[in-house]
């Protein structure tokens, strides 16, 4: 990537933090909820008209649309992301607190998620036809058509709670808690991944140079290790930056189900509150996050293949490279 | 006749779960026929029965029947997400196609508008949009079509380009046909079959969104019988009365599967050489 690219990228990235900040802050302002109310009605007072109003007045509630944004968005700039309505404390504060949990969780989901991915579907690939691919598929199938929140709520009842070996609720430090929560977000993703790894291997073994090492005589053990499975798990590199970002995203049911205290409950609750500095906050992170994750992962490409050094078009590695991308794209519901 | 019934031979696969895809159709249609009991009447005293002969999937803390709000679930499921798929392959497509052929600012508008969207984990922007607008099922379907339809728009306008530039579109226009009459008549049947593909096989996956918002709260709400609520409702008994989130996630499932499979079916029938 040179300097005016990585420039491009940066300039995107503001675009849209702006972009979607404006529209989650436009939709806040037309929401038909009124948050002074529910603030009060959080303490257990209705109070009367009048102190509503003043209120509002108060919290600049009343300002025009545009004014209201320009004084949020100066704020963010100055590292003030405004004061949760709902718990009386600031946005960043609240944020930074959660950060960590969800993040730990994510990595820790994605790990999983490789140990289970890249060897079911390396086998299947290698064993094409064979029934450990079958039975690979059939899992794989099982995997995206499986509602995860279900998948949680099935681990929580037979592994919580039948055999007791993990916490239902995930409160409380060190890594037991997380297992049931990760295991839940891995599982769905395996399935896609493997998916893309069998997809890709196969790719890689229809290449010429495979028949070459063949016809040299080169044990297919070596070629598989040596070749074939260095070159088709590189594509998985950006595959893995994307569902880090979703997952930063995506971990909101998984976390409300195991009551893990990350990123996903505390939005799911400034939801419920209609806390809105809270949401227009946490947008504004993932959003950051996202993209910033995204960028790290593009760069990496660069030193890790070194095609993508010379800045040569490469005519194969180029089109493979940007396949998986959508397939593992948003939907990390 | 011969012809069509020849087709179904053919394709055994496309066939059979088009079948299934058509008795889950019936079974929501035919709810009030099937289900034993009203799924929204109360009776405390048979509250969380375990499934038994009168009460096959068991009872909820209501005591509702929990087979009956299965069957009736499926109205609103099915329902819901074929609106939804359909509201992102309408909204979707006919972006995709004037930013396709029209080109220049409309195209600039259109597609930066969706590279947002893309660069943007979506189910975060769709929990917020359907939050504040306050949870209803209509919602959760405007909160993802406003977070989905950039796929489409993306494919059509792809498709809209490949052809664009045909002769006959040429032809067209020197014989002075309109633009709308262009658009009508060559365009949409041109690009239609890829995007028709593309919208049965996402049937299954904007269920499972949908249901994910149903469970959060920020979709169907109670007393609905909706699959996704259910579950939600069935995890606080979870000690109690297990079978109360196992048959709606099963229900997901089985739903899922039918359209996942008659998806890669369809496509494998338009598509033969992708393998």
């Amino acid at each position: 990537m040179s300097k005016k690219q990585l420039g491009g990228r940066l300039l995107q990235i503001v675009i849209v933090l702006v972009g979607i900040s404006f529209l989650t802050f436009a939709l806040t302002y037309l929401a038909p909820g009124d948050p002074v109310r529910s603030m009060y009605a959080v303490n257990g007072t209705i109070p009367s008209e009048a102190v509503l109003e003043a209120t509002r007045e108060e919290m600049g509630l009343n300002d025009p649309l545009l004014v209201q944004y320009w004084n949020w968005l100066t704020g963010c700039l100055h590292g003030d992301f405004g004061t949760s309505y709902s718990l009386k404390t600031p946005v960043l504060t609240l944020l930074s607190s959660r950060l960590l949990p969800t993040l730990k969780l994510a990595l820790l989901s994605l790990l999983m998620m490789l140990v289970i991915a890249v060897p079911l579907g390396m086998i299947s690939a290698v064993y094409r036809g064979s029934v450990a691919d079958y039975i690979i598929r059939g899992y794989t199938f099982l995997g995206v058509s499986m509602p995860n929140f279900w998948v949680g709520l099935l681990l929580a009842y037979y592994i919580g709670m039948k055999l007791g070996w993990l916490p239902v609720i995930s409160i409380g430090t060190g890594i037991k808690p997380m297992i049931l929560p990760a295991l839940t977000l891995a599982f769905p993703m395996s399935a896609k991944y493997a998916r893309q790894v069998r997809t890709a291997v196969l790719e890689e073994l229809n290449q010429d140079y495979v028949s070459g090492a063949r016809a040299r005589g080169i044990k297919e053990s070596r070629i598989l290790w040596r070749h074939v499975f260095p070159n088709s798990l590189l594509p998985l590199i950006t595959m893995l930056g994307l569902s880090l970002g979703s997952l930063l995203g995506g971990t909101a049911v998984v976390e409300v189900i195991f009551s893990y205290p990350g990123l996903g409950s505390l939005a799911v609750s400034a939801i419920s509150s209609m806390d809105y500095p809270l949401i227009q906050g946490y947008v504004l992170w993932i959003a950051l996050i996202y993209m910033v994750v995204n960028l790290v992962v593009d760069l990496s490409y660069n030193l890790v293949d070194p095609r993508m050094k010379k800045n040569t078009p490469s005519l194969n590695r180029g089109s493979k490279r940007n396949a998986p991308s959508g397939a593992v794209g948003a939907g990390q519901s | 006749m011969r012809k069509n019934l020849e087709f179904l031979k053919k394709h055994k696969a496309f066939t059979v779960f088009a079948l299934l895809a058509i008795a889950l159709a019936l079974v929501a249609i035919f709810a009030p026929y099937i289900a034993p009991y009203d799924p929204y009447e109360a009776i405390l005293t048979d509250a969380l029965q375990a499934p038994s002969s009168t009460h096959w999937f068991g009872t909820d803390k209501l005591g509702r029947d929990l087979f009956s709000r299965v069957i009736y679930g499926s109205r609103i499921s099915l329902s819901s997400a074929l609106i939804l798929v359909a509201c992102i392959f309408v909204v979707g497509s006919v972006l995709g196609i004037l930013a396709g052929y029209f080109g220049g600012w409309v195209d600039a508008v259109i597609m930066r508008i969706a590279d947002m969207m893309i660069s943007f984990p979506g189910m975060v922007l769709a929990i917020a949009i359907a939050g504040i607008l306050g949870a209803s099922i209509t919602n959760a379907v405007i909160a993802i079509t406003a977070v989905s339809w950039t796929k489409y728009a993306r494919l059509a306008r792809s498709l809209v380009l490949k052809i664009k530039n045909c002769d006959y579109i040429a032809a067209a226009r020197v014989t002075g046909s309109t633009t709308p009459h262009i658009l009508y008549t060559y365009l949409f049947p041109n690009v239609m079959p890829t995007l028709m593909v593309t919208a049965f096989t996402d049937i299954g996956s904007m269920m499972l969104e949908l249901a994910g918002l149903s469970f959060l709260g920020f979709g169907a709400q109670a007393p609905q019988a909706e699959w996704g609520l259910m579950l939600s409702e069935g995890r606080s008994y979870m000690q109690a009365a297990p079978w109360m989130m196992l048959y709606p996630g099963l229900a997901i499932l089985v739903t899922v599967v039918i359209f996942n499979l008659l998806g890669d079916s369809l496509r494998d029938v338009l598509d033969p050489r992708d393998e």
